[in-house]
């Protein structure tokens, strides 16, 4: 393994690589095709360079753990907005999640349906290319249109682009507290329906899950976040219940610490954690997402996102694709064994003319094809 | 400013590319008078200029496509143009490129609301996508102040801001998919109603990057519902550094409000004498609004002035009413019309950390004062998208340089201070030259890259975003036989 401990030296690692390397953050997340080659490690770049909270930035080095950044923004009554998942429950890995990682998987969660994912909270990064050449892209501001937003293409590539040294992130404040609101027994549809009623109405609805299975209770259970000063929360709730009467019954979980632990399971996908079986991800229209599930027969679903996002429990080897077909969206497969991984494209396949922009970048960026080589392939 | 010198070539053979335009478009969509493409000779950034080759105006994405195709087979440079209100000449045209705007293509193509977002033309104005959708409460979110006349397509392609972008996020933040026509001609649908990418991020490289990766056609846009109401609060500092932190302790409170404007004293001298919207005097202006229902907007305000008393405001006045409200936002929003009357002016974009701002402003002051050019700030503070305005005089021989030196001073101190050279207008031919301040030459070969792998042969905006000595090598290339 090679643990370069500064950006110098990892460009050096990269530029004098004899084969394919695979780079590894905290190891948690191997999501992918399998990949060969020597492992380049990242922790050895820990640490966090510049935290102003008045100006709702922080600069953090690739290797840093996720836990780090969370407790020194949680000191400051701050936090990540786009609540990224940890993955270690559902794919049964240990060790520490980093935010180089969170970054180059593009790593978001409930609130992604409102605030936004990981990619729109990066401000900047600085990588290594596949010829061990140092770049920096974005900054550390807000607002930055200069050049190209290579943070975006970063973002969500996996490692396939650039081995990542540092990332500059907005965050915003800690909400003072929360509340969900539950509607039972809802069928798929009504339950997007409900969502769909939610998320349009002018009450800032920060999460929108529906499960249809027992996770938390033995029966199909639609859920919505609220989140805010606590006065502003309760008449949200208020208002929401009667934007919402007509689905039926409602209940309201309000104290702070139970509502955010289910948000946690819902982040985590804990109901598909002891489940046997290859997980999906699905991003599609939410309203197109009960029929597409409906194709999927054997199969467990829990909707997040409004129902954009569908995690589908399916049988080993199972392709979901074919439930896509007349649908616009994507599905990756995020868990499967190693012999399924190398069957099955993970990541969504592109159409011919996207494909060979992707793999033009690719051959830009890594023209030796040593970055985890095949990794998105 | 610097722009290459036009390819005889193609000057020459004017005629046969006209004639080719015309057998795919009709002929009135197809402008090559001299008289006429003259309309199409610069942007908003009006002390450049040149006509183009020719200007076409396609109806449909088959059409640019067809227009993409000839203009690839014949080596000719495209500017896409949108509705030309770039700051930056994002959209001037040099004498052998050909003009591609998509001002006929204004139709709203799609509409949910259960979805939330909006598929359009890209010709379509910002303020009509929100038009579209306004009758059922919903608007879409990113506002620069130019949103009566600038299009989604300027919008995606300068990667766009305005002054609710604090709470809301820029262009990239709202745009989940668009059509595109590549040089050679090909369609592409990168994104949709869905969100995120399934592979690499290719919409996020696409937004921003200035009309140099392809003519985007079709938008689908991300809407939300409009907020229960929305109050400003106006207060008023005997110093620019107590503003700063001021606005830096209000960020930290935990109250998002979704604008904070500054405006510092030559600013809200300007305003004041134009709108009379009966500011006080004073060295520094924040207006703060806030969104939500009555009693949300009570709390956050409340939380919001207690923090500005702790600064001993000279003024803190919350708008009781609409009217008030209306009051409260007219000097700001009238800010480049006053500046307008009293002088040319020209309106830089920098964004700096924010709290680097009382060192920048101070800086900026003594700036001014070196190169005898008043200099006005209005800006973003919550985002530190700082808008410095240069006032000069067009007409004195001189001035115009003697105020793009000051500008790129000013943009280099923003880049020292920690920040960029432009936070929403774009880099155009404006900034071009200043792209070495802020990133090494690894850096832009990384951006040039993407371009290669996009537009191979470079005619997309060639000219624009980097320094002409970077792209030199890849613009002017040995031109294969076809
Ligand atoms: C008074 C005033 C106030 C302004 N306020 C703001 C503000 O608050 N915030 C802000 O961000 N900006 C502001 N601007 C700048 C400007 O309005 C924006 O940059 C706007 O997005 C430009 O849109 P446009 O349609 O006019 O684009 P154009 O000026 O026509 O073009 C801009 C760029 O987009 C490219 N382009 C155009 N169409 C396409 C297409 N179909 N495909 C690919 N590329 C294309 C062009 O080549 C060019 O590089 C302001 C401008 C003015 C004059």
């Amino acid at each position: 393994m090679i643990s370069p401990a500064t950006e110098t030296e990892l460009a050096e690692a990269v530029a004098s690589a004899k084969g394919p390397l695979r780079i590894m953050g905290g190891g948690t997340r191997p999501i992918g095709k399998p990949v060969a080659g020597q492992v380049l490690s990242t922790r050895g770049l820990s640490g966090i360079e510049l935290y102003e909270p008045g100006a709702l930035t922080i600069v953090v080095k690739a290797g840093t753990p996720v836990a780090e950044v969370e407790s020194a923004l949680a000191a400051e009554n701050q936090r990540l907005p786009f609540e990224p998942m940890d993955h270690r429950g559902l794919l049964g890995t240990e060790g520490d999640p980093t935010i180089g990682g969170v970054a180059a998987a593009n790593v978001s969660g409930p609130r992604r349906i409102q605030a936004g994912a990981c990619r729109d909270y990066m401000l900047g990064v600085r990588f290594v290319d596949g010829t061990g050449t140092v770049v920096k892209n974005g900054g550390r501001v807000m607002k930055n249109v200069t050049g190209y937003d290579l943070v975006k293409l970063m973002a969500g590539s996996y490692g396939t682009l650039g081995v990542l040294s540092e990332v500059s992130l907005k965050v915003l404040p800690q909400t003072d507290t929360q509340a969900t609101l539950m509607i039972h027994n809802l069928s798929d549809s009504h339950a997007v329906q409900a969502m769909s009623a939610a998320l349009g109405s002018p009450y800032e609805v920060t999460a929108a899950a529906h499960t249809p299975f027992s996770m938390m209770g033995d029966r199909a259970m639609t859920m919505l976040r609220l989140e805010g000063f606590e006065q502003s929360v309760k008449y949200r709730t208020d208002q929401l219940k009667d934007v919402l009467a007509s689905f039926g019954d409602i209940t309201v979980e309000d104290d702070p610490d139970k509502s955010a632990a289910i948000w946690k399971a819902s982040r985590d996908v804990m109901g598909f954690k002891q489940a046997e079986g290859d997980v999906w991800r699905i991003s599609v229209k939410p309203t197109d997402a009960p029929d597409i599930a409906a194709k999927l027969t054997d199969t467990k679903i829990f909707y997040d996102w409004g129902g954009g996002l569908i995690w589908a429990l399916v049988t080993q080897g199972t392709d979901v694709r074919a439930a896509l077909n007349e649908f616009d969206g994507h599905a990756t497969l995020i868990r499967a064994s190693e012999e399924t991984r190398h069957q099955m494209a993970v990541f969504h396949p592109e159409p011919a003319p996207v494909a060979m922009i992707s793999k033009g970048l690719r051959d830009r960026f890594d023209p030796n094809n040593i970055l985890n080589t095949g990794l998105m392939a | 400013m610097e722009m290459p010198v036009p390819d005889t070539t193609i000057l020459s053979k004017k005629a046969r590319i006209v004639e080719r335009l015309l057998q795919v478009l009709p002929k009135t969509a197809v402008i090559h008078d001299e008289a006429e493409t003259k309309a199409y000779e610069c942007d908003a950034l009006t002390a450049y200029k040149c006509p183009p080759l020719a200007a076409v105006l396609p109806s449909t994405t088959e059409e640019v496509a067809a227009v993409l195709k000839i203009c690839h087979q014949e080596n000719v440079p495209v500017v896409p143009r949108g509705a030309g209100t770039s700051l930056a000449g994002g959209a001037l045209p040099t004498a052998d490129s050909v003009i591609l705007g998509t001002a006929r293509m204004n139709q709203v193509l799609e509409t949910d609301y259960d979805n939330r977002f909006i598929r359009v033309q890209t010709g379509r104005t910002n303020l009509s996508v929100t038009g579209a959708v306004e009758e059922e409460d919903f608007f879409y979110a990113p506002d620069p102040s130019s949103q009566l006349a600038c299009a989604i397509a300027g919008n995606i392609a300068m990667n766009s801001g305005g002054a609710h972008c604090l709470k809301y996020g820029v262009t990239t933040n709202n745009l989940l998919g668009v059509k595109m026509v590549m040089i050679d001609g090909t369609i592409v649908d990168i994104g949709g109603a869905h969100l995120d990418a399934g592979g690499l991020d290719l919409l996020g490289v696409i937004c921003g990057s200035e009309g140099q990766l392809g003519v985007v056609t079709e938008a689908t846009l991300r809407i939300l519902r409009k907020p229960e109401g929305a109050r400003p609060v106006l207060m008023g500092f005997n110093d620019n550094e107590v503003a700063g932190a001021c606005v830096a302790d209000i960020i930290k409170a935990g109250v998002l409000p979704v604008a904070i404007e500054f405006m510092d004293r030559p600013c809200i001298e300007a305003c004041e004498a134009f709108a009379r919207a009966g500011y006080p005097m004073c060295e520094a202006l924040l207006i703060v609004e806030v969104e939500g229902s009555d009693a949300e907007i009570d709390e956050q305000l409340s939380v919001i002035m207690d923090i500005a008393r702790k600064h001993n405001p000279v003024e803190l006045r919350e708008a009781k009413d609409a009217d008030e409200a209306g009051r409260i936002w007219l000097g700001r929003k009238s800010a480049f019309g006053a500046m307008g009357q009293i002088n040319d002016y020209m309106c830089l974009d920098g964004t700096i950390p924010v709290s680097s701002l009382p060192y920048v402003l101070k800086r900026i002051g003594e700036m001014s004062k070196d190169y005898g050019l008043d200099v006005a700030n209005v800006f973003h503070a919550g985002d530190g998208n700082m808008h410095p305005l240069i006032l000069f005089n067009a007409n004195e021989p001189g001035q115009l340089e003697l105020c793009e030196k000051l500008g790129a001073d000013i943009l280099r101190l923003c880049v020292e201070a920690g920040g960029c050279l432009t936070g929403e207008h774009g880099v155009g031919i404006e900034k071009r030259d200043l792209m070495f301040d802020q990133f090494s030459g690894d850096d832009l070969e990384a951006q040039m890259a993407v371009k290669d792998v996009f537009d191979p042969k470079w005619l997309l905006n060639p000219a624009k975003v980097f320094p002409l000595s970077a792209s030199q090598s890849r613009r002017v290339q040995p031109v294969a036989a076809e």
